[in-house]
């Protein structure tokens, strides 16, 4: 007897629409796994490493051939110069090898015992080296009429060199150094107080600066599209013009806002914004409010604006007053938008590098966890405690995004 | 705070505190405009404005009294005592700064107490009131904070640094010197190489934009449109992505780039920085994918076109205005992007515009030069923002949150 019930399980219609659904999907899941997951694990590989800048290049055999002597000469007596040498002071180099083809019309007098010659074919074995060994071969040969005809000198076919370095990326030697470099002393303490003042104040910040501008602009006047594009300005701009522009007006020398407010008597004498204790820490979270309230400003007005006027109607009738109105109505209904704003911000204000290492380069008591990954990978070139900060970079945002799918998917349903 | 609920207290204190907003403005302004000396005395200021308020107002029932007052304020500003002190400065920017002091004080503390009777106020009065100096406050605030710095950047890269440390306030240009104004830009452009940087941006920019909604476009229609298992997931570690820090990546990159070479070339760069963007942009479109009618494209399926021929016959003709806003933004982003150009690119034949500007950050090289540089960087972003600016608003919000 037939089965009658409904299909179960996935039919070949829906296998059909599933594969396609992956095929369309897989050349960003190829490009997303090769420039973001690749690295996240290449960088906790990293962090276990001895890594320094300078071992970024592998160490190799570096050559230079010349031919030196009468060459230019029939029957001259000439000799071929290979200067080889490692091309790493602390790294050795083994099974050197180096091959090359001489030129047609030389002929070899005295062959030194490393190499060999079949024909034209130059092969010598220089074994193990030790690092910064340098080593000169010197093959004297006799110049004939068809070396002098060809006119193919010697360094026209370049030598192949062959050499095996272990390479420090690669090897098994992994270490704990650079955890402990990270974590010791009072430095790593500092650096977490300033990545959490940076970004709590700089969240809240320019939340609270975004409501109050979207408050003004949430009636409709003559000019409010202009206003809303201008107040969009310092999110659109560049970042370093205007990182650089707030640098030069804050300069403590020539800047204009230290003259305005020696000027106006505010102070005797000029002020160095990004240059002083604790001062240059507020300075930066002020530009990261400035720079950011323009995006919850955006979302605020978006929500703002679609909320339903009628019940403003309803509440003015039963006597509310507007401050009233503004607690009561429209910020249960703002709530949603902000709590999700607060999130998202205090994410990549987290994350953000770029605003701390233009304005103060994370001197002066600004150096966030962002601005340290730069400065220990690239100031003091220990690429392995840069790796290790990223990691702890890492392991934050894990803990956030984890509370923030927890959160964000009863609020708005992302 | 009940005290001050009467007309004859609320109109004097927000006039007080509204001649010394005001007073700051003007003298900051004029300050700016001129690098004369000015500046605000405060309880001047304060003094002013609460006597102003009640006349300027009319709540004494006078018609026409705020012409009055706004003749003796612009005779009083001219005066030693006025709210705003002057050093020496020519007469006729005292003039200026005296006669609009008065005329914007009446005109808009007339607007501000326009509902505020001088006897007990009631609650919708008095936070009218507070709401409308508030407002008002902040129009000034919000529109100085965001044009002082591009103020600064567009004028101290038409002066030379001479002027710039003699009076750092003096933003006056001279008119007289025509075309020398532009002297720094003219010496970016033929001695700094800004044209290449300009052309390498705008090139790297496009291409980041095309190659971005090559990868996104099918992305998005995949997961807003096609059912398949780990569709919910996919949808929501899209936004996962977006939260890794460049810098925790740009360090493997640079890393991997030293390695094969593709450090210091423009396809490196083209090869990144699509990745950046390439999850905003399938957040954004998928968002707007869904918002679109499914009965279209099941006509189109039901017709006989294949899925692909309705994302490209269907969908995508209607989905126009969002692709413009996701291009635009895609733009932005890489057209500003700093800090992987800043570590991936060391020759200067291959600088983007970025790049050319923090190499512009010596103390070789004049002032006015790296405020050029950040002029010529602005502005093509601002133009192209301000002309779409509806698309770029609208992007911004509808793909990244609902509501």
């Amino acid at each position: 007897m037939a089965d009658l019930g409904p299909p179960i399980g996935t039919g070949p219609l829906g296998k059909r629409e599933a594969r396609l659904a992956w095929g369309l999907l897989l050349p960003t899941i190829t490009a997303v796994a090769l420039v973001v997951v690749l690295p996240l694990l290449a960088i906790f590989w990293i962090s276990f490493k001895p890594v320094e800048l300078g071992d970024l290049r592998a160490p190799e055999v570096v050559l230079r051939e010349d031919i030196r002597g009468d060459a230019d000469v029939l029957n001259g007596e000439a000799a071929l110069r290979y200067r080889l040498r490692n091309s790493s002071q602390d790294q050795p180099i083994t099974g050197v090898t180096f091959t090359d083809t001489l030129p047609e019309g030389l002929t070899v007098t005295d062959l030194d015992p490393r190499c060999t010659l079949s024909d034209r074919a130059l092969a010598c074995n220089f074994g193990d080296w030790d690092p910064g060994t340098r080593e000169t071969l010197t093959i004297p040969v006799t110049v004939g009429q068809a070396y002098l005809d060809a006119k193919v000198r010697p360094q026209d076919s370049p030598a192949v060199t062959t050499g095996t370095a272990s390479n420090i990326l690669t090897n098994a030697t992994f270490t704990l150094d650079n955890f402990k470099r990270v974590f010791s002393g009072d430095e790593f303490l500092e650096v977490l107080w300033v990545t959490l003042f940076y970004t709590v104040f700089g969240t809240i910040g320019a939340l609270l600066v975004g409501l109050f501008a979207a408050l003004l602009l949430n009636k409709s006047f003559k000019g409010q599209g202009i206003l809303r594009g201008l107040y969009l300005f310092p999110y659109v701009a560049p970042i370093i013009a205007v990182a650089f522009a707030w640098l030069i007006l804050f300069d403590p020398f020539s800047g204009s806002a230290n003259a305005l407010l020696v000027q106006m008597g505010v102070t005797p004498e000029a002020i160095n914004f990004f240059g002083e204790r604790p001062l240059a820490l507020i300075m930066v979270t002020v530009f990261e409010i400035w720079r950011y309230f323009p995006l919850s400003f955006l979302f605020i007005l978006a929500r703002m604006q679609s909320i339903d006027t009628d019940m403003y109607e309803a509440a003015d009738m039963d006597g509310a007053s507007p401050f009233q109105q503004f607690w009561y109505l429209s910020m249960p209904q703002l709530l949603g938008i902000l709590s999700v704003l607060f999130l998202l911000r205090f994410i990549w204000t987290f994350n953000k590098f770029d605003d701390i290492f233009l304005l103060t380069g994370g001197n002066a008591g600004t150096r966030t966890l962002t601005v340290n990954v730069y400065e220990q990978a690239f100031a003091v070139s220990n690429i392995g405690a840069g790796a290790a900060v990223a990691v702890v970079i890492f392991a934050c945002l894990l803990t956030f995004s984890l509370f923030f799918l927890k959160y964000i998917s009863r609020e708005e349903g992302l | 705070m009940g005290f001050l609920r009467f007309g004859y207290i609320t109109a004097p204190v927000l006039g007080a505190l509204w001649m010394v907003v005001l007073s700051v403005t003007i003298s900051v302004a004029m300050s700016f405009a001129t690098g004369d000396p000015f500046r605000p005395s405060l309880w001047l200021s304060l003094c002013w404005g609460a006597a102003a308020a009640i006349g300027a107002a009319g709540l004494m029932g006078q018609k026409g009294a705020h012409w009055g007052v706004m003749l003796a304020l612009i005779g009083v500003t001219l005066t030693p005592y006025g709210p705003i002190e002057r050093g020496e400065t020519g007469m006729f920017a005292a003039t200026v700064a005296a006669v609009s002091l008065g005329a914007i004080f009446v005109w808009s503390v007339r607007k501000i107490l326009h509902d505020t009777p001088m006897g007990a106020l009631t609650r919708h009065e008095f936070e009218g009131a507070i709401i409308r100096f508030l407002t008002g406050f902040g129009y000034i605030f919000f529109t100085a904070i965001v044009l002082i710095p591009f103020y600064v950047m567009v004028m101290t890269s038409l002066k030379n640094q001479g002027e710039l440390m003699q009076n750092p306030l003096d933003f006056s240009i001279d008119l007289s010197k025509g075309a020398d104004l532009f002297r720094s830009y003219d010496e970016l452009f033929t001695q700094f190489n800004f044209g290449t940087y300009m052309f390498n941006s705008f090139f790297i920019s496009v291409l980041t934009v095309f190659i971005t909604l090559a990868f996104a476009i099918p992305g998005a229609y995949a997961v807003a449109r096609l059912r398949f298992a780990g569709q919910a997931a996919f949808s929501r570690s899209i936004l996962l992505i977006y939260m890794v820090p460049m810098i925790v990546l740009a360090l493997p990159i640079y890393i991997a780039f030293s390695m094969t070479g593709l450090r210091n070339s423009f396809w490196g760069i083209v090869m990144i920085y699509p990745v950046t963007t390439i999850p905003v942009a399938l957040y954004m479109l998928q968002g707007y994918f869904r918002g679109l009618p499914a009965e279209v494209e099941e006509a189109g399926l039901m017709d006989g076109l294949s899925r692909l021929a309705v994302i490209w016959k269907i969908t995508l003709p209607l989905s126009l205005p969002a692709l413009a806003s996701v291009s635009l933004y895609v733009f932005m982003i890489a057209w500003n992007e700093f800090l992987l150009a800043f570590m991936l690119l060391d020759d200067p034949s291959k600088f983007t515009l970025t790049r050319g500007i923090a190499s512009l950050n010596s103390s070789e090289i004049p002032r006015q030069h790296l405020m050029a540089g950040s002029v010529v960087a602005t502005v093509p972003i601002m133009a192209l923002f301000l002309g779409l600016e509806r698309f770029m608003t609208k992007g911004l919000t509808a793909g990244s949150v609902k509501g």
